[in-house]
This record gives C-alpha cells, sequence and structure tokens, in this order.
C-alpha cells in the first residue's frame, strides 16, 4: 500500500476520532485506540502490516520518555530512588503473584503463568502519561508515585524478557551472558558520556546557525540515535532515550527540544495507540466473549484491588489511592513483547490461543483506562472532595519570566535575584547563555516569540513577563502572541524608543520603560548639577520632566496615527507647554523674592 | 453629597497593625478618594498638579499617618511642602481651601500612658498636635476634633475593628 495513503488514513483518524474523543470527555487515547480497531484487520480493514507500523509507533514512546527525562534533572531522580526501586519492586511483585494466581486458576501451567502474571503487573507507561498529563495529574505526587512505578517497570521488563527463554527451555539459549550485559553497560556509558559532554556543544553550534529545522532534525537524530544504539544491545529504547532526557535536562536547550519535539512525540504516540487498537482481535472476542471479557473484568478488578492495597506502602495519600490504582490498572506494552517471546519459548501446541487470548486482554485492558477514570471520578467526586494542600500542584516553574537577557535582562535579572525573586531567562544568544550559566541563572535557549517556549517555560504559571527584548519587532510579536494566548499574564515591556513605546502601550502593555529614559534624564541632571544646581533641585527638575514627557507621549498616542506634519505639531505643542511650566514655577519663585536657580546662557 | 479626600501617608504599609485597617475600612466608600502617597509617589515625585486638584473638589480632607518622631512621616511632611504652597494654600489672599474641614487620623504605637508626664516621652500627646492643627488653620481650613489612636502595637482584632467603624462614621458612612 503506498505510504501516502498509510499517513492519510492515520491523520484522518486522528482528526475525525481524536477531537470526538475529547468531546466525549473519553481522552485523546481512546479515540486513538477505537480509530485503530476500525481501521484494523478486524472491521476495515484499510491497514495492513500492522506489525511494522507497531514498531516504527513505538517511537512515540520512546519520545515520550526522552520528553519525561527531560523533566527531570539527576538531582531529582536521585531523589526518587527509593521510590523506583522500593515501591516498583512491591508492586511488580504484588500485582505479579496477584496475577499468576489468576492465570493458574485460568488453567495455565506453573512457568507461563509467572511469565504471564509479571507481564500482566507492567503497565502501559504511554497511556498511563498521556492520561495524566491530560488531567494534569503530572506535577502530583500521586502522579509522580506513578510515574516512579512506571520508571522501575522499564527497567525490570528487561530481565523478563531476557529470562523468558530460560523459563521456557524450549528454542532458548540464544542468551549471550556476560558479552551481552557488557555490551549494554557500553551502550549506556556511550550515552550518558554523548548526552553529557557531545551533546551540548552541538547543540549551541546548531543553534548559532539559526537554522530551526537543523535544530529539529538534530534533536530528532539524537532520540532515534539511542533508540538504534539500545535495540543493537537488546535494553529498552525508551529507556535509553529517558536517560538522555535526563542528561539535557540541566541544559539550557531543554525548553527548545522541548517544543520542537512535542508535535512529533503527539502523533507518533497517537500512531503507537492506533497501532494498539489495530491488535485487538474482535474475532476472538466474538468466538468466546464470555472468557474474554470475564477475564479482562477479573484481571482489571484483581489489579486495582492490589495497586489499592498497596498504595499506602508507596507513600500515596488515602484520598488518592483509587486514582493511583485506576491510573497504572490497565496492562503495558512489554506484556505483548514477552507474549511474543513466550509464544516462541514455550513450544505451545497449535491452534492454543492463550497467548493471544491475553493479548486481546492486555489491550482491551488499556482502553478501559479511560473509562475506569470516569467510574472513579464519579464515584469519588460527587463527595464534593477537594484536593487537599498536599496533592496541589507542586508549581516547579519561575514566577517571573525574563524574555531576551542583554544589557537591560540582565539588570533586571540581576536587581530580582539579589531580591530573593527566581525567575526563567530566555534568550536566543547561545554565547550569552554560555556566558552566564556558571553564574547559577535558569537560563534557556529560545527564541521567545514562539508560543510553545514560552508554555514550556511555564508561560501559563508564571505572574509576570518581563519583554526585555532590544529589537521592536520581535518584541511586539512576543507580546502581541502572549495577549493572545495569556491573557492573564502581566507584562513588562522594555522599549527602544518612542515609537516601539507607543506600540506596545497599544498593544495593551500596561508598564513601558524607554530603554534610554531614566539613564539620560539622570545624566541630565548631572549637567545641571555641573552648571551649579543644587543637587536635590535638580532632581526636582528631572521628576517634572519626566512627568510632562510621559503625559505627552501617553496623551500622543490617541494621535499616532494622524499625519506626520500633524503629529509633530503636537509634540511641539507639547514641548512649549513644558517650557512655560518651567517659566511659571521660577516667576513665583522670584516674585516671593527667592531666587531660584536658572541656567542664564550669558552668564 | 460631601466628598472627602484620604491623604494616607505609611511607607510600610504591609506592616502596619491599625492603620492598614483603618485605610481598608473607608479606601472604598463612595465620594472617597482614598490616595496613599507612599504608594502614588514611591521616588518622593509628588504630582502637586494632581494633588491640588484632588484636594479642590473635596470638602472634607484627612491626613491619616502613623505617628513617626512626634509628628508626620517625612512623606507627608513633603507632601505639605509640595502641595500646600504659597499663593495657593496661603498668602496673597490664596484661600482655596477655606472652609474645607480637615480631620486628623493618626496611631501611636505606645499607649496613652507613655505620654504622660512621667511615661518614656515624657510629654503629653497635645503638645504634639499644635504643629498640625496650625498647619490645617494656616490654610484656611476648618479643624474637627482628632481621631487619635494609642497603643496600635498591641490591639487586638476586635479593638481594630471598633475603631475601624468609628472611623467610617467620622466619614459620615453609616
Amino acid at each position: 500500500m503506498p505510504a501516502l495513503q498509510q499517513a492519510f488514513i492515520y491523520f484522518a483518524v486522528a482528526v475525525v476520532l481524536v477531537p470526538l474523543g475529547s468531546l466525549l470527555g473519553l481522552g485523546s487515547v481512546l479515540g486513538y485506540l477505537i480509530g485503530g480497531v476500525l481501521i484494523g484487520p478486524a472491521v476495515l480493514g484499510l491497514v495492513k502490516g500492522g506489525e511494522s507500523i507497531a514498531h516504527f509507533a513505538e517511537l512515540g514512546v520512546v519520545l515520550m520518555l526522552f520528553m519525561i527525562g527531560l523533566e527531570l534533572d539527576l538531582r531529582r531522580l536521585w531523589g526518587m530512588r527509593r521510590q523506583v526501586f522500593g515501591g516498583g519492586t512491591l508492586q511488580f511483585v504484588a500485582c505479579g503473584a496477584a496475577a499468576a494466581l489468576l492465570l493458574l486458576a485460568f488453567g495455565l501451567t506453573l512457568q507461563m503463568a509467572v511469565v504471564g502474571g509479571l507481564a500482566l503487573a507492567l503497565s502501559s507507561t504511554a497511556i498511563a502519561v498521556q492520561t495524566m498529563n491530560e488531567q494534569h495529574l503530572d506535577k502530583t505526587p500521586v502522579g509522580r508515585t506513578a510515574f516512579s512505578i512506571l520508571l522501575f517497570q522499564d527497567i525490570a521488563a528487561i530481565p523478563l524478557i531476557a529470562l523468558i527463554p530460560i523459563l521456557g527451555g524450549a528454542g532458548g539459549g540464544h542468551s549471550e551472558g556476560g558479552l551481552g550485559a557488557l555490551k549494554g553497560l557500553g551502550a549506556i556509558v556511550g550515552i550518558i558520556a554523548v548526552g553529557r559532554y557531545l551533546t551540548r556543544p552541538i547543540l549551541r553550534f546548531i543553534a548559532k546557525t539559526g537554522l530551526r529545522e537543523v535544530f529539529t532534525a538534530f534533536s530528532l537524530l539524537l532520540v532515534l540515535g539511542i533508540a538504534e544504539l539500545m535495540e543493537m544491545v537488546e535494553l529498552s529504547m525508551g529507556l535509553g532515550a529517558f536517560l538522555a532526557g535526563v542528561l539535557l535536562a540541566s541544559s539550557e536547550f531543554r525548553h527548545a527540544l522541548e517544543s520542537d519535539l512535542q508535535p512529533f512525540k503527539g502523533l507518533l504516540l497517537g500512531l503507537f495507540f492506533i497501532s494498539v487498537g489495530m491488535t485487538i482481535d474482535l474475532g476472538l472476542i466474538a468466538d468466546e466473549p464470555v472468557k474474554v471479557i470475564g477475564l479482562t473484568l477479573a484481571f482489571l478488578a484483581l489489579k486495582l484491588g492490589t495497586l489499592r492495597l498497596i498504595a499506602g506502602r508507596l507513600g500515596v495519600s488515602t484520598s488518592q489511592r483509587w486514582l493511583f490504582a485506576a491510573l497504572i490498572a490497565q496492562g503495558g506494552e512489554f506484556a505483548f513483547v514477552v507474549f511474543k517471546a513466550a509464544a516462541e519459548a514455550f513450544a505451545l501446541p497449535p491452534g492454543d490461543t492463550t497467548l493471544s487470548l491475553l493479548t486481546v486482554v492486555v489491550a482491551l485492558s488499556m482502553a478501559m483506562t479511560p473509562f475506569i477514570l470516569i467510574l472513579h471520578n464519579r464515584l469519588f467526586e460527587r463527595h464534593g472532595k477537594k484536593a487537599s494542600p498536599e496533592e496541589a500542584v507542586e508549581d516547579e516553574g519561575a514566577s517571573v519570566i525574563i524574555a531576551g537577557f542583554g544589557r537591560v535582562g540582565q539588570i533586571i535579572g540581576r536587581f530580582l535575584f539579589a531580591s530573593g525573586v527566581k525567575a526563567t531567562v530566555l534568550d536566543r544568544d547561545p554565547d550569552q547563555i554560555k556566558l552566564l550559566e556558571p553564574f547559577g541563572y535558569r537560563v534557556f535557549y529560545g527564541d521567545a516569540t514562539r508560543i510553545d517556549l514560552l508554555e514550556a517555560a511555564g508561560a501559563a504559571r508564571a505572574r509576570l513577563l518581563i519583554v526585555a527584548i532590544d529589537d521592536p519587532e520581535s518584541s511586539e510579536m512576543v507580546v502581541e502572541r502572549v495577549r493572545e494566548h495569556f491573557p492573564n499574564l502581566e507584562i513588562i515591556a522594555r522599549a527602544r524608543n518612542v515609537g516601539h513605546y507607543a506600540a506596545l502601550r497599544r498593544l495593551g502593555v500596561k508598564t513601558v520603560e524607554r530603554e534610554t529614559f531614566e539613564g539620560s534624564l539622570v545624566l541630565g541632571r548631572k549637567a545641571l548639577e555641573a552648571l551649579g544646581c543644587p543637587p536635590f533641585e535638580a532632581r526636582e527638575s528631572a521628576d517634572a520632566f519626566r512627568r510632562s514627557n510621559v503625559r505627552t507621549v501617553e496623551d500622543l498616542l490617541t494621535h499616532w496615527d494622524d499625519p506626520d506634519d500633524e503629529f509633530v505639531a503636537l509634540a511641539n505643542q507639547a514641548r512649549r507647554a513644558l517650557e512655560e511650566q518651567f517659566e511659571i514655577d521660577r516667576k513665583s519663585l522670584e516674585k516671593r523674592g527667592i531666587k531660584g536657580w536658572h541656567f542664564d546662557p550669558e552668564e | 453629597m460631601s466628598h472627602t479626600v484620604v491623604i494616607y501617608a505609611h511607607p510600610y504599609p504591609d506592616r502596619s497593625r491599625a492603620n492598614r485597617v483603618l485605610f481598608d475600612a473607608v479606601k472604598s466608600l463612595p465620594n472617597v478618594d482614598a490616595r496613599p502617597i507612599c504608594d502614588l509617589y514611591p521616588d518622593f515625585a509628588i504630582d502637586v498638579e494632581a494633588e491640588q486638584a484632588a484636594l479642590l473638589r473635596a470638602d472634607l480632607i484627612v491626613w491619616q499617618h502613623p505617628i513617626y518622631w512626634y509628628t508626620v512621616p517625612a512623606m507627608l511632611k513633603l507632601w505639605w511642602e509640595k502641595v500646600l504652597t504659597h499663593g495657593w494654600a496661603y498668602g496673597d489672599g490664596a484661600r482655596v481651601l477655606s472652609g474645607k474641614r480637615c480631620l486628623w487620623v493618626t496611631t501611636t504605637g505606645g499607649d496613652a500612658s507613655a505620654y504622660d508626664e512621667g511615661g518614656m516621652h515624657a510629654h503629653p500627646f497635645s503638645v504634639y498636635e499644635p504643629v498640625v492643627r496650625q498647619t490645617a488653620r494656616f490654610c484656611h481650613m476648618h479643624w474637627l476634633e482628632p481621631l487619635i489612636i494609642h497603643g496600635a502595637h498591641r490591639m487586638n482584632d476586635e479593638q481594630r475593628a471598633a475603631y475601624a467603624t468609628l472611623y467610617r462614621e467620622r466619614l459620615g458612612a453609616r
């Protein structure tokens, strides 16, 4: 089938069914899954070769893990180590044992039950994380705990898959043992070295060229390269990508990488869900509906119950335990791989449907996730339960964003920093960023006119945006877009000159400061002082001048579109008014016999 | 309907224990022009024109502030110097403020006994009043019985609320 036609079908599914799913409150995941069922071999049979598509679509999961890694720097990951390994082991063993018992009762052999049970203990990172993102749970404690568990499963899946040939006893023995482990270790060391020492200089170099698509291309190349490498040494692609993400999390390119990869991640992840939908064998369900649906419900009930039981031990607060269980109760995509490997290893008699049955159960459980969550919300939110303060979203972004970190932005940033205010800084000059990094600023590379980058920098949560960009055109573009996308974000802006000032004010920015105005006024005061004016009086003159000037400029805003000569006339009129005011002040002093200071050019 | 202007001088409004409650109690009343001058002019660059226009509109002029060193805070003192100018508020037959009423609302940290003969301030509080009163009178304003609140440092919420009510009543609000 022509690639173009396939792509057309996928995009059509995405465009038609996903908004429909969201509109019905089912979330995007279910939309994709249903789309997959529809176009798959079971219903319309529009697309063939689902397996190769599934493999390609796994890149969506890989990209997602890379981006999760970008959100977690090494320090935070280290802080999660107990939750990942302690909590992860508990979940894996407890859910694995429960599922194995279910399978034993279902009539499987002990070995098969153990392998199948452990595979069913794994959850779907893609579905759980996507759901958490959609419900804004990703940064809550319960979201963090769920993610720790998912991370451990990613690690645990590797030995599990390696173990199957040994347990199966048939067709095994292609394990390379020590050599394989050594290769894996080498690959991880390679990723760390590349991520830590090579990537940043390359990104900096590419950023300097200003070619945005090359930057995007490199981001993709990086993730694809890691995935390829990990597959070569038979490790989890996602895990490698996650590791690379973590290594780049503290880099200035984090936000740029995030916003560049976001659309690819979204689409590929969608493709992944579609491919899962395609594996749902409706024929099998139709043949043995009671068996399939019964097993699926039993599995979900058992896993939900087990997760609910251990949630307390994992540090999930009482009110969130069912939510936690609902998020990761589904079977995971790794289970498909395990079942495939098991089919080879266990030498099952031909016509045995056990494994395809389990595959369908996992796929169905994945599709059930949105429904389980809807059910959960119905049951628990009716009591009007509000998230307790500890469940509130941890706001990790700074409350102030400074766009542009040149001469002006730096002074603002240093002053705020000294006053105990943390700011996130965006600048599009990689050299500038490199210069500032050693001083401990949170500086990110990127063009602030890109709304996705501002979003990544936390514009939705920030209290204030300081636009300190020197180029008027970019500055106005930032303001215009921010006003549109984040209407509640307060803006303070630097203006290059009066024209720029007027433009920003007319865009609705309340606080605008001309970059040369205050400095020039101070120099003017010093000039008066040098000519003999007492300093206090010089300051008062400057205050009066400032007030009159700002008022004039504000008045002129309404006449900005007037023809040039009329505009100039108004400006001149304002200047004469100021001179007159100074004259009146002087005369009133003189009248009272006080010799006010004034500059006499004849002197 | 009478119109009131409240000139409020507190350089650290966030740290205020009594003044903030008092000011909040009156600032949104109808016909009250509340002017927190320390917030309006943090650089001491008073907009004289605007201040004078505000005074002209009012029948009742309130000066509200904590006592600093036995008198008004520097900001209000500067406001007097800049706004109550010769030829406008006084002198040369200037009588623009003539007949307007003036209410002084002020707080002291220590209680009334601190201003006893033997107290830490050695003089009764009435000794410090004439400077403010005479400033108003020199501008031809009609001096009202001032609202002087002692012991602001040790006031509880109930007492603060009672003074706030009293203050609103003095501004003619029910």
